[in-house]
C-alpha cells in the first residue's frame, strides 16, 4: 500500500544514466512497473493492456525537463492518462430530463451496495428539492424490502408500501402508477442483487428495465471488486443498459482500480461515489483523486478533507497562531494530540500522504502505536496547569510525581519533554524564519502535504 | 449427482474464462516466453495476484519450457499446483462437543455476505440435531435484525436481539448467557459489516471479543471471516487486518457461482495460512460446501474427470 510507483519507477531510472529523451527502452522498463502497479490496484487486465499501449506512445521520445526526474515525468504521463480515462469532466449528476415521474434503476451484483446507494440518492435528489418515491424489489433478499423502508423513514423519503408476495414487475408497475398520481419527480427502483452469470435474473431485470423505461440504470459495484469489475460491468452493460455506475466503499483501502475497468469497458461515466453506511448525500466523482489513488500516490485532498471534517477548526487555528508567534506549550501540545487521534488511524492516514512509501520501513521499524498518543496525553493531563504553561520548572520531584499519575515511567515523561522541547524550537526557528520557512525544519517529505494542519514529529 | 459434480457445475461458470484464456495462448504448440507471458496474464486475470501468477507460471517453465504442451496438459499442471498450494488449507470446521455452546463469531466488510452464510451454517447444524443460537450483533444496518430473524425462522433456531442502534457488545453478553442457560450446542455472532480499515469500526469489533471472553474465556470457538469471490487485491488488506482484530480462525468464501473466480484465495493462503473452512457456490442451502483443494483447482481449469474417483 505504501509502495508508491514514484519510487518504483525511480529505482528503475535510477540505473539509467543517459538523460535527454526517453528512450523506447526506457519507457518499455518503466511500463511494467506500471502494469503492475496497475494490476496490483486492481485494474482488469485488458483494460491495463490498452491503457500501457496508449501511454507508451505518449512517453516515447519525450523530452525530460531538467527540474523533474523522468520517473515523475513518467508518472505525470500516466495520471493525465489515467484522469483522461476516467472521464475528464467532474461531477457529472443525474440526466433526469424526461417527463416526471422519471424512473431511476439501481442495480448490481449482491451485497455491492444498492439499496444504502438507492436511500444515498434519494437524500441527495431531496436536497436538490426533488420528490422521490423509492421502492424496493428486491423479493429475495430475506427483509431486503424492510431496509429499503427503514432507510426511507430515517431520511423522510417515500416508500412504496410492501406488499407481500408481490413479484418484482409488478412492483414497478405499481411505482410508477404511484409515483404518477402522487405527482413525485423521481422515483428510485431498488433491484435485488444478482449474478451477471444468472440469465434468468438478468432476464428479470431486462423486464423491468422494459416496464419503467428508466431514465437512469445505474450500477451500483464496490471499489474493493477485482479482476471481475470487467466482467461484470460489460454484462450488466448488454443486457440491461447502464447509464453510469456509483462505486461505494470508497473509504475503503482498496485502490479503486475496478473503476478504470468499468469506465473502459461500459464507456460509462463514474456518477457519484458512496462513502459510509451511513446515509448522507452521495459523493460527486472526481477523476483526478480516484487516478491518483489507483497509482498509489497518494489521495492529499480526502487526506485535507478527513483532516478538516474532524478537527476543531478554531482550534487548530489557534494552536496554529501561537506556533507562529513562536509560542507553543504543552497546552498546545495536548490539543495536537488530541487532533492526531480524533483524525483516526495513523497508517492509513499516512497511507494518504503521497511520498510516505519511503518512510515505510522506518515507520514499520518504529512501530508506531496509536497508543502512543494516548499516552502522551495522560503523561501531559497528569500535569498542573502551571507546568503546563511553562514546561521547564518540571524536574526530578515533579516528574516522578507525573509519572505517579500517568502510570508511565520518568523515562516517559523526559522522552515527552525531550520532543515537546524539539517542536518548541523548531517553533522558535519559524518565527525567525518567518512563515515561508515554516516547512523547512521538518524533516523532507513532511512539507508542502500537510498544508495548514498542526504538524507533529514523530 | 455427487458432491464433486455439483461444486463443478457451481464453478463452471467461473472457469469459463480462465480455460478459454489458456486454450487462447496455446496456439503453437512449444511453450516460449510470449505464450508463458500470455498465461501468466489469464491467471492475473482469475484475481491470483501478480506474484503468485509469476509463480506459477515460473514452474510451469521449469519444467516445460521448450518442450511441446497442449492446453489440456497446461491446465492440468496448474490445477496439480494449486491443489498442492491450497491443500493444508482445506480444513473444515469442526465442532469441539464439550464447548455448549461453541461459539463462532462471523465478521467481514460489508455485504460478504456474512448474515446468509450464518443462516446456512445454521440451517445445516439444525438438520444435523444441533441447537443452535443465532446473535444478531449487527444493530448498525436498517433490517439487519430482521434478514438475520427471516433465516433464523428457516433454520428453526431462536434468535437474540435488540433494537437497531443498541449496544452489540451488551447483546452479545445477553446472548451468551441465554445460551448457557439453554444449553445450546452452537452459538452464532453475526456481527456488522466493517471496512478493515475503520479503526474505531474494528475496535468495536475487539470490544465484542472481549465482551464474549469475558463470559467464555476460550471463546469465540472460531472467528469466521467472510470474503467476497469478486473481491481483488484488497482481500490481503482484510484478511491482515480482520486478523489482527479478531485473530480469524478460518475464511469462507462467497459467491464463487458468479463470474469472479476468487483466485485471490492463492495469494491468500500463502500469506495468510489460515484454513479455508466453507464455499458458496449457490444460492441454496446446501451450496455453501466445505472446502476441497483439489476440487477447487480442478474446477477452476476446467477439469471434469478428478482422476481418483
Amino acid at each position: 500500500m505504501f509502495d508508491t510507483l514514484t519510487e518504483k519507477l525511480g529505482a528503475v531510472f535510477d540505473r539509467l544514466s543517459g538523460r535527454g529523451t526517453l528512450s523506447e527502452s526506457d519507457v518499455d522498463t518503466a511500463m511494467r512497473e506500471i502494469r503492475i502497479a496497475l494490476l496490483e490496484a486492481d485494474v482488469a487486465l485488458p483494460v491495463v493492456r490498452d491503457f500501457i499501449e496508449k501511454v507508451r506512445g505518449r512517453a516515447v521520445g519525450q523530452a525530460v525537463v531538467k527540474s523533474v526526474s523522468p520517473a515523475q515525468m513518467v508518472v505525470k504521463i500516466v495520471h493525465d492518462a489515467l484522469v483522461e480515462t476516467l472521464g475528464g469532466e467532474e461531477g457529472e449528476g443525474l440526466d433526469l430530463a424526461a417527463q416526471p415521474p422519471v424512473p431511476v434503476l439501481m442495480v448490481g451484483l449482491q451485497g455491492s451496495g444498492k439499496t444504502t446507494t438507492s436511500a444515498k440518492l434519494a437524500l441527495t435528489l431531496k436536497k436538490q428539492k426533488k420528490r422521490v418515491l423509492m421502492a424496493s424489489l428486491d423479493v429475495y433478499r430475506p427483509a431486503a424490502q424492510e431496509q429499503l423502508a427503514l432507510l426511507g423513514k430515517q431520511i423522510g423519503v417515500d416508500v412504496l408500501p410492501i406488499i407481500v408476495g408481490e413479484k418484482p414487475a409488478a412492483i414497478a408497475n405499481r411505482a410508477m402508477a404511484e409515483a404518477r398520481r402522487g405527482g413525485y419527480d423521481v422515483v428510485i427502483l431498488d433491484t435485488a442483487g444478482r449474478l451477471s452469470v444468472d440469465l434468468d435474473m438478468m432476464a428479470e431485470a431486462a423486464e423491468i428495465r422494459n416496464i419503467v423505461n428508466p431514465k437512469e440504470t445505474l450500477l451500483v459495484v464496490d471499489a474493493l471488486t477485482g479482476q471481475d469489475a470487467v466482467g461484470v460491468a460489460r454484462e450488466f452493460n448488454e443486457k440491461i443498459g447502464v447509464t453510469g455506475i456509483v462505486l461505494t466503499r470508497i473509504d475503503g483501502d482498496s485502490r479503486g482500480g475496478a473503476a478504470l475497468s468499468m469506465k473502459a469497458v461500459t464507456g460509462r461515466p463514474i456518477k457519484f461515489l458512496g462513502a459510509g453506511e451511513k446515509i448522507e448525500a452521495l459523493e460527486p466523482f472526481h477523476p483526478d483523486r480516484l487516478a491518483g489513488r489507483i497509482l498509489g500516490m497518494g489521495d492529499v485532498v480526502s487526506l485535507v478533507e478527513t483532516a478538516a471534517e474532524k478537527m476543531d477548526k478554531d482550534e487548530a487555528e489557534r494552536v496554529a497562531k501561537r506556533m507562529m508567534e513562536g509560542r507553543f506549550d504543552l497546552n498546545d501540545m495536548l490539543s495536537q494530540l488530541h487532533q492526531m487521534q480524533q483524525m483516526g488511524d495513523l497508517k492509513s492516514m499516512l497511507g494518504l500522504l503521497p511520498g510516505m512509501g519511503r518512510f515505510k520501513k522506518q515507520i514499520d521499524e518504529a512501530n508506531i502505536d496509536p497508543k502512543v498518543f494516548k499516552r502522551q496525553e495522560a503523561i501531559i493531563l497528569s500535569m498542573t496547569p502551571v507546568e503546563r504553561r511553562n514546561p521547564d520548572i518540571i524536574k526530578a520531584s515533579r516528574k516522578k510525581r507525573i509519572a505517579c499519575g500517568c502510570g508511565l515511567s520518568v523515562q516517559d515523561v523526559n522522552r515527552l519533554l525531550k520532543q515537546y522541547e524539539q517542536v518548541a524550537d523548531m517553533m522558535k526557528k519559524v518565527k525567525k524564519a518567518g512563515k515561508r520557512g515554516l516547512f523547512g525544519g521538518l524533516p523532507a517529505g513532511f512539507g508542502g502535504g500537510f498544508g495548514g494542519m498542526p504538524i507533529f514529529p514523530f | 449427482m455427487s458432491w464433486f459434480e455439483k461444486i463443478k457445475n457451481g464453478l463452471a461458470r467461473t472457469a469459463a474464462p480462465l480455460v478459454e484464456g489458456i486454450g487462447a495462448m496455446l496456439t503453437k504448440r512449444r511453450l516460449d516466453k510470449d505464450t508463458l507471458t500470455g498465461l501468466e496474464d489469464v491467471l492475473i486475470m482469475a484475481d491470483v495476484g501478480a506474484k503468485t501468477a509469476a509463480e506459477l507460471v515460473g514452474e510451469l517453465g521449469r519444467e516445460k519450457f521448450g518442450k511441446d504442451v497442449t492446453d489440456g496438459e497446461v491446465r492440468a499442471f496448474f490445477a496439480d499446483k494449486i491443489a498442492e498450494r491450497l491443500e493444508p488449507y482445506a480444513r473444515p470446521l469442526v465442532l469441539d462437543e464439550t464447548k455448549k455452546p461453541f461459539v463462532i463469531l462471523m465478521v467481514g466488510v460489508n455485504g460478504a455476505g456474512k448474515t446468509t452464510t450464518i443462516g446456512k451454517m445454521a440451517k445445516s447444524f439444525r438438520d444435523k440435531g444441533l441447537k443452535v443460537r443465532l446473535a444478531a450483533a449487527d444493530t448498525f444496518r436498517a433490517a439487519a435484525v430482521e434478514q438475520l430473524k427471516v433465516w433464523g425462522e428457516r433454520a428453526g433456531c431462536p434468535v437474540v436481539s435488540r433494537e437497531t442502534g443498541a449496544d452489540a457488545a451488551g447483546l452479545v453478553f445477553d446472548a451468551i448467557t441465554e445460551s448457557q442457560k439453554a444449553g445450546d450446542d452452537v452459538l452464532f455472532v453475526d456481527t456488522a459489516g466493517r471496512l478493515q480499515n475503520k479503526t474505531e469500526l474494528m475496535d468495536e469489533l475487539k470490544k465484542i471479543i472481549r465482551i464474549v471472553k469475558k463470559k467464555i474465556p476460550d471463546a469465540p470457538h472460531a472467528c469466521l471471516q467472510v470474503l467476497d469471490a469478486t473481491v481483488g487485491q484488497n482481500a490481503h488488506s482484510q484478511v491482515r487486518l480482520f486478523s489482527e482484530a479478531a485473530d480469524v480462525t478460518g475464511l469462507v468464501v462467497t459467491k464463487l457461482d458468479g463470474s469472479a473466480k476468487g483466485g485471490v484465495l492463492l495469494a491468500l493462503a500463502d500469506e495468510f495460512k489460515k484454513p479455508v473452512v466453507l464455499i458458496g457456490v449457490g444460492e441454496k442451502i446446501e451450496d455453501l460446501q466445505a472446502f476441497d483443494a483439489k476440487d477447487y483447482a480442478l474446477s477452476l481449469m476446467g477439469i471434469s474427470d478428478r482422476g481418483d474417483k
